[in-house]
């Protein structure tokens, strides 16, 4: 065939863009051709397409998807993981004239993957998943306000996942840091497919986060039962209802950005060039403008997390209430005027710097506000120390520190002499892990007896609890010592071998985070094998205080049989208090949303798009749209979406729990 | 949110609704759609900003004053404003329940917006032509990407548009489909108001500068 007309076929994709030179992505893909091979010969097996088609892909109930996102978080997981000791690896390595084992480029798409996948989806699937799981359970709902638009935000999240994952085996990923900032990011220093991978990922993944934000939005306002006013609403809730806020007034800025870079690499235009009047600062302003918000946006649905943990396993009502929902509000209004404290060494002068200084230093305040409540809550409380506590307790004491590291590079000229450095580094894997990382794992031992009618181990939560934090502390200590010695993030081999014990430490310390991750993934084993054991047949375990725990452990398909009425903000401390009955008869048929194909069609088709335009392939880029439209459209042309739950299946599932509560007396 | 949240007649706490509805279809789209536009409007506010940052940035290429024909924008605008007001008597007639009125104004509205776009393809094949493409500079980048923008939500307006007359033809002002003209109509409007803060801020004083 003649070479034009392979590039009308494949764009500049061809045989050279496999790695196959890279020995460790070649054995990297085996291992994955070989597990992919075993998972889907074993779902052939095992006549398992048709179940998880009808019961999962295409399902639009909020808990299913709330799951989903948690094993595509978990999975990415050990993706970014995997990055995250070749790295620790490298700098324990290259020493002494030793190169280490990852060349320049390889090194730096290791980083840039490391950032992005941890990010957008390892945290925000973690996140978006607790928050579309509890929510509508939370407020007495039976699923969010737009359920088919809540399938399709999911397999977007996961489209974008895909490309970023196909970039491993197919190409290359950008070499550019987790921002991608220009000019090195252009066209002219990254020529290659990188960084159209990640322009694509980040943007197919930020369609379904911006969508999910509008829904759970909706959800929150209009969908909470009798009863639940705001301030009655469990803090989760709130925490989800602000994050939620802050990804619809941030993610659209993202979205906006990386547009522009796309046209300033496929068209030529000139928003962050360095000539025809461009400004590559302007690129760093608005990244950040979404940046930030964006770490507020992981941080606050974990310290709603918190909150609820505290409270139940202190077994008393949340100290501070009020000042916990003000102090959530405030640092969503106060993380959107803080974005230069990410560049104060921009140079835009002392009176620009201060300003961003001292927000940035007002918003420990509320944050503070809410570590005092948690403490207060916990002061006399009958604390029991079961594995959600134990995550909670070592946020505590590890945000803290993070948190006053954060108040040091907030001082202009302290930053000045950290920019860019290993203490950075140190202090933002503190918030994040200590913050977000935790309260995700809290949140999966907290509710995960609800999503699956049985509790985790304790045992291998325990181990990994231990591995997890030791490992953290093991290999983040030693980056403040080296950060504040002026190492530099991002470098791949060092001079001074004085240097190198610090890496070695925190190398080890990666590894016990990694046998924290095999303990985690054999506590999922180990509980499965034990679920009789570990079944929890009354709903609520924990005796916990708010409304997801009325319901049956899982919670049949509508949730509740009849909407509950809310009198007190532990509303379902408040019922059992006095003396609920739950209702056994006068069931009725139930209304509910159907399933349906189309977001899967519709996010397939948006990923294969993405595919295209990152290798110049318009033919499969045009036909994937045009597809994208007709498709869309045809969807509106189905106006009968929904269905009734007969009210026998509603009285099979109700008298069936019925008999469990009687057997659990 | 007031329902039933009293004790009952008997004195004991209600903690379940025994009769209840469910919502009504489409009861959170009116919301939702608003949120949406919201955040719509800060994909316009960042455009706007980057044209307020490199605006002036001609890199020794053409200036506002060289390309902008303001009597040819005037007529672009009106062509806009007036899709309004006929989007506007569509909704009137929806509410009079008089199909082929509603589907004569909307078929009106659908031809104002193609002018618009008319219009506007031809002063961008106008500027292209003379040179001022968006690689010549980072003003011309953003003033193409700002404009071109709201001309593609016209566009996909459109498309949305004539959807919708396909649907009101063949299943009827339905509820349904009177939820789904009234979102559209929110959309139609908030372009308006987006292009009059182009008009403003990238034509006239694009002018004056």
């Amino acid at each position: 065939m003649s070479p034009d007309l392979l590039k009308l076929i494949f764009g500049r994709l061809s045989i050279d863009s496999l790695p196959l030179h890279e020995p460790i992505l070649v054995g990297t893909f085996v291992m994955v051709a070989l597990g992919g091979a075993v998972l889907l010969g074993g779902v052939t097996y095992f006549r398992l397409w048709g179940y998880l088609w009808r019961e999962w892909f295409t399902s639009v109930d909020h808990k299913r998807i709330g799951i989903m996102y948690m094993i595509l978080g978990i999975v990415m997981l050990l993706r970014g993981f995997a990055d995250a000791l070749m790295m620790r690896a490298q700098q324990a390595l290259a020493f002494g004239g030793s190169e280490g084992f990852l060349p320049a480029h390889h090194y730096d798409q290791v980083f840039t993957a490391h950032g992005v996948i941890m990010i957008f989806f390892v945290a925000m699937p973690l996140v978006t998943g607790l928050m579309n799981f509890v929510v509508p359970l939370q407020i007495g709902a039976r699923d969010v306000s737009f359920p088919f638009l809540n399938n399709f935000s999911f397999w977007m999240t996961v489209g974008g996942a895909a490309l970023v994952m196909a970039s491993l085996f197919i190409g290359e990923f950008a070499r550019t840091g987790w921002l991608a900032y220009p000019p090195l990011s252009n066209i002219g220093y990254s020529p290659d497919v990188g960084v159209d991978y990640y322009i694509w990922g980040l943007q197919v993944a930020g369609v379904g986060t911006t969508l999910s934000g509008i829904n759970l939005i909706c959800t929150i306002v209009k969908l909470r039962c009798p009863g639940m006013t705001m301030m009655k609403m469990p803090v989760f809730t709130w925490t989800a209802l602000c994050t939620n806020i802050l990804i619809v007034a941030s993610f659209p800025v993202l979205t906006v950005v990386l547009a522009l870079l796309t046209l300033d690499r496929y068209v030529g235009t000139n928003f962050f060039t360095n000539d025809f009047g461009g400004s590559p600062m302007m690129y760093v302003n608005l990244i950040w403008i979404w940046g930030h918000p964006e770490v507020y946006i992981l941080v606050l649905p974990a310290f709603g997390i918190f909150s609820e943990v505290t409270s139940t396993f202190s077994g008393k009502r949340l100290f501070g209430y009020t000042s916990m929902v003000y102090a959530t509000v405030v640092i969503t209004i106060l993380s959107y005027l803080v974005w230069l404290h990410h560049f104060f060494t921009m140079g835009s002068g002392a009176s620009v710097n201060s300003f961003f200084g001292i927000t940035t230093m007002i918003i420990s305040i509320p944050t503070g506000a809410k570590m005092f409540n948690w403490l207060f809550t916990m002061y006399r409380g009958r604390i029991r120390f079961e594995l959600p506590m134990l995550w909670t307790i070592a946020f505590m004491l590890t945000f803290v520190l993070g948190g006053m590291t954060g108040v040091l590079l907030a001082v202009p000229p302290a930053d000045f002499v950290l920019h860019n450095s290993l203490f950075l580094i140190a202090h933002f894997h503190n918030v994040i892990i200590g913050g977000v990382v935790f309260g995700a794992f809290a949140g999966i031992n907290y509710w995960f007896p609800k999503a699956f009618g049985f509790k985790l181990d304790p045992f291998w939560g325990k181990l990994s609890f231990w591995f997890w934090v030791t490992g953290f502390y093991l290999a983040f200590m030693p980056l403040y010592v080296l950060g504040l010695m002026g190492v530099t993030r991002r470098l791949r081999v060092f001079d001074d071998p004085s240097l190198q014990i610090w890496f070695v430490i925190a190398a080890i310390g990666a590894g016990l985070v990694f046998l924290g991750i095999l303990s985690m993934l054999m506590q999922f084993a180990v509980s499965f094998l034990k679920r009789e054991q570990l079944r929890d047949v009354t709903g609520d375990p924990w005796d916990a205080r708010t409304l997801e725990w009325a319901t049956s452990s899982p919670p049949p398909d509508y949730n509740f049989a009849f909407t509950p009425v809310v009198h007190d903000n532990d509303a379902w401390w408040d019922m059992k208090k006095r003396g609920y009955q739950r209702p056994l008869m006068g069931f009725k048929p139930i209304h509910m949303p159907s399933s349906t194909g189309t977001g899967v069609i519709l996010a397939g088709l948006a990923t294969a798009m993405g595919f295209g335009l990152i290798w110049y392939i318009w033919w499969l880029a045009a036909v994937s749209f045009i597809a994208m439209l007709a498709v869309g459209i045809g969807h509106t042309f189905n106006y009968h979406r929904d269905f009734d739950i007969p009210a026998d299946d509603v009285i099979r599932a109700e008298d069936a729990r019925t008999k469990l509560l009687a057997g659990a007396k | 949110m007031t329902v039933a949240v009293n004790p009952s007649q008997t004195g004991e706490p209600v903690f379940y609704l025994a009769d209840e509805h469910p919502h009504p279809e489409g009861y959170s789209t009116s919301l939702g759609f608003w949120i949406y536009l919201m955040s719509d409007c800060l994909i316009f506010a960042m455009l706007f900003a980057a044209f307020g940052v490199l605006g002036a940035n001609y890199a020794a290429g053409p200036a506002p004053k060289d390309l902008f024909e303001l009597p040819l924008v005037a007529v672009n605008t009106s062509m806009l404003l007036l899709s309004s007001i006929t989007y506007g008597f569509a909704m009137l007639t929806m509410q009079q329940n008089k199909i082929a009125q509603t589907q004569m104004w909307l078929a009106i509205t659908g031809l104002f917006g193609l002018a618009f776009i008319g219009i506007e393809l031809s002063e961008f094949a106008h500027m292209i032509h003379e040179g001022a493409t968006p690689q010549r500079s980072a003003f011309l980048s953003s003033f193409f990407t700002l404009v071109g923008t709201h001309g593609l939500h016209v566009s996909c307006g459109l498309i949305w548009l004539v959807t919708l007359m396909v649907q009101v033809w063949k299943f009827g002002l339905i509820e349904a489909n009177r939820r789904r003209l009234m979102c559209l109509s929110m959309f139609w409007h908030f372009l308006d108001v987006v292009w009059i803060g182009v008009f403003t801020f990238v034509y006239l004083l694009g002018v004056l500068r």
